[in-house]
């Protein structure tokens, strides 16, 4: 008697997880990086797809490939388009997670701009991680990543993303080397060393944030005087909530996130369908007024309102200014460094 | 008799075993287990067998290595070898791939050799890497038990302290036991005087108090943690009142720090310290008291010699059951503290989404299992009995 319950609740329970395997069949779920980014997103790109026909639901994430990893390797995967960082495509790709992109059924690499389409995806936006501050509370305008690090200055807190990702970059720069040099350096151990050396000076006056979207409140909240934060973040700050806060864009590091479609997916021809549709010039075109990132399609610069072009990371000003991210650099050390960043930030 | 209750209990043991004990045994087996380097590269291990760090490499290892890395390659499994080998040597992982890439496009008739490898990559020809792959040749190991009490194994195989930039997790376990102790503290002192009150006051009074200190456990987690960033933040209410009062010349750092941590946890973990003591509390007969008083000893002295030791089984058990939730806090010290306020947990759940490192997030749940379980022993064998029986 005991034995029959017991194998029939076992019997019952693997029941319920084949059921919960076989509900794998879901609607097609795109999944970006929330906040006014993602609001934006949804005017533009998923509620235009929406009503032509196809249901969409749209989810965000903070990134960190083993998200991606446990839904492919755990056998429920809900996701169908993700949109990941630059060292996410690359190590995702070589792990299998995502599918090989099709490039003829996203509307041909011709569309796209030299270098943003990858086996394993295709870019979203590019996009600076820039000084930010609020130009209401701070009256002597900083004027690069030097006077981020000059307490003295600007006394007061300042935000970073809790990571060694853009803080090791910017605090060799701000110790004096070249952006076009910063990851030469960085290279060296000598390199990391000097750039743990330069946080440590501002260290007590640090606060982490870990969310694209934490930085403007933060801003707002008068908790910092000085924050880095994604450039569309703070434009959709200002425009949305009409805050004045400003922007530094001297030697910003810009990077590219791209979308990609996870391994496996039942709605693989739909996601195909959606990254197609957000690549089109057109359609690419009208998101920088809601959020002011570089788009990746070659024909949407021309229809981009010229307006907005003061604060888009692919205007030429800008990009003349900025230095690009190296993947490879942080897919190596990656590791290694977070280990690093995680001793750094626990200990006072 | 008895067999017939654990009949009747056969559902929830059942329920218990399959989507509980198997899965947690599951998650924290891989905290010993090595399954990548062995699935990619099996020739290489197989060459590799009987060799010590000291000694030249064999001959025929390059060509399985050439062999295995083509082949891991093409089956997608290369990616997760590279990963586990740069966490032992780092920078590895994008070599290995572009070897690999380098091994599957080399014209036929290629010479895979160690001058080949030399070529891509020094370090790919180093006895460093090869003791790397061959430490993770797997099924088990202690690599990740280790890491995560801050030991490393070196070349050679001995365990020695990991280096000095990567001592983490040490600190980190005496960090969550300081804050759950002083979380434990202030509920007790805050608690117990609440919980006094409540065996005093009227039995009506007592059912609305008992409301007020169960109203935190019907709102959830996330908002009360968010509400004290409001409350807590520079312009925010705490410090606006202050400035107001003219008490402060300058807004407080209350959040951020060591300070929002202890307030937010010690709100959200008081009820579990009041239940427990007014449970006690109430079953002390007043008599006693009143006895104290009449064989003359001063109300502070009966408190003291005739209260305290009734009550001590509930601060016991209230001070276990907070000390012991405290223990496991994530959320809160995440939105409410500073870099130097993250707990054994926030690693736990850091590997696990962030970097994809389960082997680390297990066995650093596996520190906390045990540091949870020798100080439930410790108290339960302390207190003669009487906690494993209250909790």
């Amino acid at each position: 008697m005991k034995t029959s319950l017991f194998s029939s609740l076992a019997a019952a329970a693997a029941l319920a997880m084949a059921g919960s395997a076989a509900h794998a069949q879901h609607d097609l779920t795109v999944v970006s990086w929330g906040g006014a980014y993602q609001d934006g997103q949804k005017e533009v790109f998923f509620k235009p797809f929406n009503a032509a026909g196809t249901k969409l639901v749209d989810e965000s994430w903070d990134g960190g490939l083993g998200v991606l990893r446990t839904k492919i390797k755990g056998g429920n995967n809900n996701w169908d388009v993700v949109q990941v960082e630059a060292d996410e495509l690359e190590v995702g790709c070589d792990e299998g997670l995502y599918e090989k992109l099709d490039v003829a059924k996203i509307g041909g690499a011709s569309r796209y701009l030299a270098g943003t389409v990858h086996p394993c995806g295709v870019g979203a936006i590019i996009y600076n991680l820039v000084l930010a501050y609020d130009g209401d509370k701070t009256k002597t305008a900083p004027t690069g990543w030097a006077d981020f690090f000059d307490t003295k200055k600007f006394p007061g807190k300042r935000a970073i993303r809790n990571g060694a990702k853009w803080n090791l970059e910017v605090a060799l720069i701000a110790d004096g080397v070249p952006s076009k040099d910063v990851y030469k350096v960085l290279r060296t151990p000598e390199g990391i060393e000097r750039a743990f050396k330069k946080l440590d000076t501002i260290k007590p006056d640090l606060v982490f944030w870990k969310s694209g979207a934490q930085p403007p409140q933060m801003l707002a909240a008068g908790d910092v005087v000085f924050t880095t934060a994604y450039n569309g973040r703070i434009t959709a700050a200002n425009e949305k909530d009409k805050k004045s806060f400003k922007m530094v864009w001297t030697d910003t590091p810009y990077t590219m996130d791209s979308w990609v479609i996870m391994k496996g997916t039942p709605n693989k021809a739909n996601a195909e369908k959606l990254v197609e549709f957000m690549g089109r010039p057109d359609n690419q075109a009208k998101l920088p007024k809601y959020v002011r990132y570089g788009v990746t399609s070659a024909g949407a610069a021309p229809l981009i309102d010229k307006s907005l072009m003061g604060e888009l990371p692919t205007n030429p000003e800008i990009l003349k200014q900025a230095f690009a991210e190296d993947p490879k650099f942080w897919i190596d050390n990656g590791d290694k460094l977070a280990e690093r960043w995680t001793k750094w930030s626990g200990t006072k | 008799m008895a067999r017939r209750g654990w009949a009747l209990a056969t559902p929830l043991v059942a329920f218990l075993l399959v989507f509980f004990v198997v899965p947690i045994a599951w998650l924290l087996s891989l905290a010993v287990r090595e399954a990548e380097v062995q699935r990619a590269l099996p020739r290489t291990l197989q060459a590799l067998a009987g060799w010590h760090a000291d000694e030249p490499l064999p001959a025929p290892l390059f060509g399985a290595f050439a062999a295995d890395i083509v082949a891991a390659r093409a089956a997608s499994t290369l990616a997760d070898a590279a990963r586990r080998l740069n966490y032992e040597v780092n920078g590895v992982r994008s070599t290995l791939m572009r070897a690999a890439r380098e091994a599957s496009t080399a014209p036929a008739g290629t010479r895979f050799d160690a001058a080949f490898f030399q070529a891509v990559d020094p370090t790919l020809a180093s006895p460093t890497f090869f003791a790397a792959v061959q430490r993770a040749r797997g099924p088990v190991s202690a690599y990740y038990l280790l890491a995560s009490v801050d030991l490393v194994r070196n070349a050679q195989g001995s365990v020695e302290r990991a280096p000095e930039g990567s001592r983490i997790y040490q600190d980190v376990l005496l960090r969550t036991l300081a804050i759950s102790a002083s979380v434990t503290l202030l509920c007790l002192a805050m608690g117990f005087p609440v919980a006094l009150l409540l065996t005093q006051v009227r039995e009506r009074t007592a059912d609305w108090l008992l409301v007020l200190v169960l109203l935190p456990f019907w709102t959830s987690l996330l908002v009360r943690t968010a509400s004290w960033v409001v409350v807590l933040q520079k312009e925010g209410m705490v410090n606006s009142l202050l400035l107001k009062l003219g008490l402060i010349a300058e807004p407080l750092t209350l959040i951020y720090n060591r300070t929002g941590v202890l307030v937010a946890m010690t709100h959200v973990l008081l009820p579990f310290m009041i239940l427990p003591l007014f449970t006690v509390l109430r079953a002390i007969p007043p008599q006693y008291m009143r006895a104290a008083a009449s064989l003359g000893a001063a109300p502070a002295v009966a408190f003291v010699r005739v209260f305290l030791p009734l009550a001590a089984p509930g601060v016991a058990a209230g001070s276990l059951m907070v000390f012991i939730l405290a223990l496991g806090y994530y959320i809160t010290p995440a939105l409410v503290g500073g870099g130097s306020d993250q707990m054994l947990s926030y690693f736990v759940a850091t590997y696990t989404t962030d970097t994809g490192n389960w082997g680390l997030a297990a066995a650093l749940g596996l520190l906390m299992l045990g540091t949870t379980l020798v100080l439930y022993a410790v108290a339960h064998r302390l207190s003669g009995g009487r906690v494993l029986a209250m909790g």
